[in-house]
């Protein structure tokens, strides 16, 4: 008998059967090993230090980064290991902005989690005195540099598994710090808001972007009527917040908890995601017979889409039209419920429950304002909710379970399969199927394109028709899809895109998983509450169909394509020729534009920015004014060169320059 | 004594610049450091519309080329001055004093750890590890010249007979 | 700088001397004495005085001429610029444009010697005439640097009659990628970089993972602080570091090279750039080394200011365009390095042995050093030393014979030897440890050196004499690691921080008793933990000096004071009653009213307000100021 190849640890044999190191065959046995920086999705970076183990004959070495090798001895709490290691945590929080209690974090903090498990009461080393501006510049999240722990986690799913990079190290030793690029605030770059880096995010560096309190103002309001959509992947992971498995579906409990709170009316997004089903159906299956522009890539993913406007502007045409479900609840809920609900529709407040961050960013997409009043007034992502019922003093798990508004809280499974990677697919092609053959479909469930690969492809013959569809999750996948479209040699007819891994089950907004088991428990909730629906094709929601015939008219007609489609644009950094970027910064500030070019610093550009920048700080002006930079105005006889607003200054003076800020100051504001 | 030249402000010309060393080096990602030296070479420092543009033309995030640019010492993202002088503070010339130097040069030019670069552009004060002269120590280094068993009177005269060579700027 | 042909018809002066030479120093210290200007000086005055001067590189310097040329660093940098003049074997220093024309009428016309020029024994006075008298030189044993100093550095041919690429040739058409790597590993050759790994047994284990791209580096990223011996080689002999290079790729079978250059060191950049582009030319380098069908390519890299770079891992992330961050290892780069594929990473002075090994032969190479470290290390002697420059030594010579035989012996602040000056030797750079007058016959070796906390790293031997604070100079190298930190794991990153705060604490008396306990815990938590060897060794400075130099910390700690005198912040500046007339000239400078007292009698110093500037003691005519 060949005996198995093990390692010791701590004294007992455990088999190596394929672990890629020590840190997985130690946590195989039970052992759970602190680390801030390994993530089994990720690579291994091997930076916190804390999973040190003392291997025999080797020494201290990192387990995440050491490949578990037969007749090893381990042992995982030396007193060696356990002072390494309180140190390197009290290294941590002295740097560390410690104001726990009133971080976002602070329930689910990694950092606390650990200086509690080892018993740290004093840090003895000195406190860090700098402090950063927190960035509020996003629309879906926050960044607080000064709780950074540098363990690069949120740098590396941006990179390796959504493909943007949006934020990497920048500077180094105790300067390093996690940034966006030339240190600009993460609402002025690339960053599809997809919240990712949140989800991994050990401390409270980077979190959702609360918006409670606007939710609690809106019910004091008395003019106001609030109601609620709330989207399918909500439904499977609440409930973790309040002790409950993963994937258990709390709809029930979760409705009555969202009238108690105060909505008027809950209605659900699964009802718009069937509506979506059948413009995107029709999109679709007329671009394959009419020779429209294929593969045609879906367009629910909010991060998807504007990942897709910054990299690929040329392969815009081929993402589908449609809103997605949020919008397109939004549009048919400030079109159709002032008059139902008896409210002036600036009155109306459309609250959205979304397990995703990107979708507080889709909904403040001027597409989607219309004369002032948004679509979409608020979005909430699961945590918010949960945090709200909690502020609320309800007993989640005790509510009677209430039933949803109508018409709008009527959906079928195919809506609510949306939510997990494939969801979309499925629900297309249970439509697709029966508009093709013109026969009821027997059998519903499409099982080739189910799956947790985030790279799947699934080919569907109907009636003689192939329908090749690709399914991506990552937004890394995503980029690789849409190179070999790019490079004509990807053969699809469908490529349904969900930036978060599983999709919407897997959303940024959602509880924090920490691991893909509660990704896989919340997929099944979904599928299984198709199962347990007595209707499971998009076509055959009444309410749908009650729509067309009382407000959007026919499936892809003009009013329809008015309420429930929209447009893209081109976010990409422009060309050769001119090296400005196009990004529409958050707010609109006043625009300071001092030129460094040769002739205008050695004419004392220089100094002026330092005035400026000093007077701009000096007023804490920092939010009206961006005081930048550029790199040649082409003055350079008149130099130096600066402009405020449209105004150009040349033979500029730190006065002149003071002056004409504060008259355009005068004038902007 | 080598000073750098003033370059051409014309845009086009730069943009011609950028293009030729950014063909020079294939394009390539993996050749960034060489590409960002040669466009220091040539700007004196990193604009960020001209790292944009390099990251654009790689193919890397821009906070990619960002961090790379902020890694390494002899990166610049703030314009430097005409002459760059290097102190050296490598431990020879550490233990030979070089501090008071660095002090002198300093309060002579006005400029400190945070401001390098006096304001009128002229003079950039850094210091750097080890120029490799330590039998000579303590070396100050002025756009590539070492210069030689320096004290504070010495450094300062340097400063000012290049300042005397100088033309008076407008 | 152009070379001209300066011939005259006048009658020669200058009698004629078989192989006669003039070598002026071209290294980085002699260049910036002015070494140029000297140069251009003998040109001159030697066609004035009527010779025929080749100045031509490729010059076979024969009868009828004398060559003047330019040379890498000899080694006696303290002394810069200096002239050696062959065949007579007369070596000058401090050299000035002035002195060319008595050289040239002295030594060339009237076969004498010019006194004043020659080397002088710091401690008896007498002339030495050349390098066989200098005990400085006469003492070492040059085995790399053997033609540093002599061989003009920009001329391949010159390497070529000294036997160069030969070692090469035979590589690639006589021997086996495993016998090369047997002859190395036979040799015990160890990383002269820092860590001492066997450097055959690391070609080995690249050599056999099969069919796969591979490459080689060479690591010429020397960044402590205090050491320049790389710099010399690739500035006096940049060949035979190529010239190893391609034989380590030939023994890994890599046909991809590097050299990842120090960036601060412009002269050794130009030289190695000339010396890879003339080996290309000469079918050494490119798609048919020797002939052999074999390709090897070869590529400069400059650095981009980052000490950490010297890092294997760091630099191949550097090559790769990325921040020089290092990685964990497992894998090493033998398996797994630059682009994921095996690389192998030899220091200059490595590579420049193997020249050595592979030319004349293992045994030659084990004549001299140890049994467990074979072989000669160059070392940079530099502080408070008589001689300092560049110096090669076989492994095992004792620190004594360095600081005293070689170097000449301790000197005081103002330059003079001081015959109890000897404190400590800072050894290995900012990752190394202090080693003390205790240690005078420890031999230099990697094996010993780790035995007492320190380390051969890369060379630097930095003397220091009694006036310095030890405390200040641990804290002068933590702060050059903690600078040169990449920031990427937290024990580096957050710990070298805290104990320069440590240091600080101690040296601005801040310190109490829990401070030195921390700052071990600390240290060692740091040592053991960190990711990769910058911060594995940064404590090394702190740890060992406290080792040896306990008492010195507690000086500081407990009764607030600096030893050495040095600590500003501990300084207690006082007036010396039986001086001070009562001029009030220092109370009136005092820039913070510290000092008191009444006309014409004794002024006393409020220790507690004195912020230690000194502005009384310069105030003050009669010296009565005491303890600045």
């Amino acid at each position: 008998m060949i005996k198995p190849a093990v390692v010791t640890i701590d004294g007992r044999d455990v088999a190596i059967e394929g672990e890629r190191n020590l840190l997985e065959l130690i946590r195989k046995a039970h052992v759970e090993l602190p680390t801030f920086c390994y993530h089994s999705e990720l690579s291994i970076y091997g930076a916190c230090r804390l999973c040190l183990v003392d291997v025999e004959g080797r020494g201290i070495m990192g387990a995440c980064s050491t490949p578990p090798e037969p007749g090893m001895r381990i042992k995982t709490s030396t007193a060696e290991i356990r002072e390494i290691r309180r140190i390197t945590i009290e290294l941590l929080l002295a740097n560390h902005d410690g104001h726990c209690p009133t971080c976002p974090k602070s329930d689910n903090c990694k950092l606390q989690a650990l200086a509690r498990r080892m018993g740290i009461e004093t840090i003895r080393f000195k406190p860090r005195q700098k402090r950063v501006e927190v960035d509020n510049s996003s629309c879906s999240l926050t960044r607080d540099p000064n709780k950074c722990i540098l363990c690069g986690d949120c740098v590396r799913v941006c990179t390796e598994i959504q493909g943007i990079g949006a934020i990497n190290f920048a500077h180094r030793g105790s300067q390093a710090a996690v940034e966006p690029a030339f240190g600009k605030k993460l609402g002025d770059v690339e960053c599809v808001n997809c919240g990712q880096c949140a989800a991994f995010c050990p401390t409270g560096v980077l979190t959702p972007k609360s918006e409670i309190p606007a939710v609690w103002r809106a019910f004091e309001d008395p003019r106001k009527k609030v109601v609620a959509q709330v989207a399918p992947a909500v439904r499977v992971a609440l409930g973790e917040c309040f002790g409950l498995p993963p994937g258990e579906e709390v709809t029930g409990r979760l409705v009555a908890a969202l009238r108690a709170i105060g909505f008027a009316a809950v209605y659900d997004t699964s009802f718009t995601a069937d509506l979506t089903v059948i413009e995107e159906g029709t999109e679709f299956l007329q671009r394959k017979t009419k020779g429209g522009k294929l593969p045609m890539f879906t367009s629910c993913c909010p991060a998807w889409v504007k990942f897709a406007e910054h990299n690929y502007p040329e392969l815009l045409p081929n993402l589908s039209s449609c809103r997605s479900p949020q919008q397109m609840f939004g549009s048919l809920a400030k079109e159709t419920l002032p008059q139902q609900l008896g409210v002036a529709k600036e009155d109306l407040v459309v609250v959205s429950i979304m397990p995703c961050t990107a979708k507080k960013f889709e909904a403040r997409r001027p597409e989607f304002t219309h004369d002032g009043v948004a679509d979409v007034d608020i979005v909430l992502t699961t945590q918010e909710l949960a945090r709200m019922i909690e502020e609320a003093g309800l007993d989640f798990k005790a509510l009677e379970p209430d039933s949803l508004d109508m018409p709008f809280g009527f959906y079928t499974g195919a809506g609510v399969i949306f939510g997990a990677s494939g969801g979309v697919s499925e629900a297309v092609l249970r439509f697709a199927a029966e508009a093709l053959t013109g026969k009821p479909l027997a059998k519903v469930d499409f099982l080739q394109v189910r799956g947790e690969g985030g790279l799947r492809e699934a080919s569907v013959v109907i009636d003689g028709t192939t329908v090749k569809i690709a399914m991506v999750h990552g937004l890394a996948n995503a980029r690789h899809v849409a190179e070999l479209v790019k490079a004509g040699k990807a053969d699809y007819d469908v490529i349904e895109v969900m930036a978060c891994p599983g999709g919407c089950i897997g959303g940024a907004g959602q509880p924090i998983a920490g691991n893909g088991l509660a990704r896989k428990a919340r997929t099944k909730g979904l599928y299984d509450a198709d199962k347990r629906l007595p209707l499971h094709k998009s076509q055959d929601n009444l309410f749908v169909t009650q729509s067309y015939q009382e407000h959007l008219g026919p499936v892809g007609g003009e009013r329809a394509h008015n309420l429930l489609h929209t447009h893209y644009h081109n976010r990409r950094p422009s060309d050769e020729g001119e090296l400005q970027k196009h990004e529409t910064p958050a707010e609109v500030r006043l625009q300071v534009k001092i030129c460094a070019g040769t002739a205008c610093l050695v004419r004392g550009a220089q100094k002026i920015a330092h005035a400026v920048r000093g007077y701009v700080e000096e007023h804490s002006l920092q939010n009206m004014v961006d005081v930048r930079m550029i790199f040649c105005s082409e003055n350079c006889g008149n130099g130096p060169t600066v402009m405020v607003g449209d105004r150009v200054l040349p033979r500029c003076t730190v006065e002149e320059a003071r002056q004409a800020l504060d008259e355009e100051l005068a004038n902007h504001t | 004594m080598t000073t750098m030249q003033a370059r051409s402000p014309d845009r086009a010309e730069q943009l011609a610049t950028l293009r030729a060393i950014l063909e020079r080096h294939g394009r390539q990602p993996a050749k960034l450091i060489p590409i960002l030296q040669a466009v220091q070479d040539e700007y004196r420092y990193l604009p960020e519309e001209v790292l944009s543009y390099v990251a654009t033309a790689l193919g890397l995030p821009p906070a990619h080329v960002y961090g790379v640019a902020t890694f390494y010492a002899y990166f610049a993202l703030e314009p430097k001055g005409k002459y760059v002088v290097r102190l050296c503070d490598g431990t020879a010339c550490h233990v030979k004093n070089s501090l008071p130097i660095l002090d002198a040069l300093r309060d002579h030019l006005q400029v400190d750890e945070e401001h390098k670069t006096t304001a009128d552009m002229q003079f950039t004060v850094e210091t750097v590890a080890c120029l490799g002269a330590c039998g000579l120590a303590p070396v100050v280094m002025i756009n590539g010249q070492v210069h030689s068993r320096m004290t504070p009177e010495a450094a300062v005269q340097l400063i000012e007979e290049i300042r005397k060579s100088e033309p008076a700027e407008a | 700088m152009v070379a001209k042909d300066v011939l005259t018809e006048a009658e020669p002066k200058i009698p004629h001397v078989a192989g006669r030479r003039i070598i002026v120093c071209a290294g980085t210290g002699c260049k910036a004495n002015g070494s140029e200007a000297v140069y251009e000086a003998f040109l001159e005055s030697i066609a004035a005085a009527g010779a025929q001067v080749a100045v031509e590189f490729k010059s076979e310097g024969g009868d009828g001429e004398v060559s003047v040329t330019r040379s890498g660093c000899q080694g006696v940098c303290s002394q810069a610029p200096l002239v050696t003049i062959l065949p007579d074997t007369v070596l000058y220093m401090r050299v000035q444009p002035s002195d060319v024309e008595e050289i040239v009428a002295k030594t060339l016309v009237a076969g004498q010697v010019v006194e004043r020029l020659l080397y002088h024994l710091p401690d008896t006075g007498a002339a030495c005439r050349g390098a066989k008298d200098i005990p400085f030189l006469n003492r070492q044993t040059h085995v790399v640097l053997r033609e540093v100093g002599y061989l003009d550095p920009e001329n391949l041919q010159e390497y070529l009659r000294l036997g160069g690429y030969e070692a090469a040739r035979k590589a690639f058409l006589q021997m086996t990628p495993e016998g090369i790597c047997i002859e190395v590993a036979q040799s015990g050759l160890r990383g002269r970089g820092g860590g001492g790994f066997p450097t055959g047994r690391k070609w080995e284990a690249a050599r056999q993972r099969p069919n796969v791209k591979k490459y080689v580096i060479c690591n010429a990223d020397e960044g402590d602080p205090g050491a320049f011996m790389n710099c010399s080689v690739m500035e006096g002999n940049p060949h035979s570091v190529i010239e190893g290079l391609l034989i380590a790729a030939r023994a890994i079978g890599a046909d991809e090279a590097y050299v990842y250059i120090r960036a601060e060191y412009p002269l050794a950049v130009k030289r190695m750039k000339q010396a890879v582009a003339d080996a290309e030319a000469a079918g050494f380098l490119g798609d048919n080394v020797f002939g052999s069908g074999l390709r090897v390519h070869c590529e400069l890299k400059e650095g981009a200011g980052a000490f950490v770079c010297g890092e294997e891992t760091a630099m191949i992330a550097s090559v790769e365009g990325q921040r020089g961050m290092p990685r964990p290892k497992p894998p090493f780069p033998a398996y797994s390095g630059l682009w994921g594929k095996p690389t192998v990473i030899n220091n200059v002075e490595t590579l420049a042995q193997v020249t050595r090994i592979i030319r004349d032969g293992p045994a030659v190479f084990r004549q001299v050093g140890t049994p467990t470290a074979p072989g000669t290390k160059t070392f940079s002697i530099t502080g408070h030393v008589a001689n300092t420059g560049l110096i090669e030594v076989p492994l095992g010579t004792t620190l004594g014979e360095v600081v005293y035989g070689i170097g000449g012996g301790v000197t005081d602040d103002a330059g003079r030897l001081s015959k109890d000056g000897f404190k400590a030797v800072q050894i290995g750079g900012p990752s190394g440890g202090c080693l003390t007058p205790d240690h005078v016959n420890l031999p230099l070796d990697y094996d010993a050196l780790r035995g007492v906390g320190a380390m051969v790293g890369s060379g630097g031997l930095v003397v220091m004499n009694q006036q310095t604070c030890i405390v200040s100079i641990a804290r002068f190298f933590l702060d050059f690691t903690q600078r040169e930190s990449c920031g990427k794991c937290v024990l580096c990153r957050e710990g070298t921080r805290q104990m320069l705060a440590l240091l600080d604490d101690i040296i601005a008396g801040r310190a109490d008793a829990t401070t030195l306990p921390l700052l071990e815990s600390l240290a060692h938590a740091v040592q053991k933990g960190s990711l990769c060897g910058l911060g594995k060794t940064a404590p090394n400075p702190v740890l060992s000096t406290l080792r040896h130099f306990r008492p010195e910390y507690e000086a500081h700690i407990v009764q607030k004071r600096c030893p050495a005198g040095r600590c500003k912040a501990l300084r207690k500046i006082t007036i010396n009653e039986t001086k001070c007339i009562g001029c009030g000239a220092c109370l009136h400078k005092c820039p913070v009213n510290a000092i008191s007292g009444e006309k014409k009698k004794p002024h006393r110093i409020n220790l507690v307000a004195c912020i230690k500037c000194g502005a009384c003691a310069e105030a003050c005519k009669f010296a009565a100021v005491e303890g600045v």
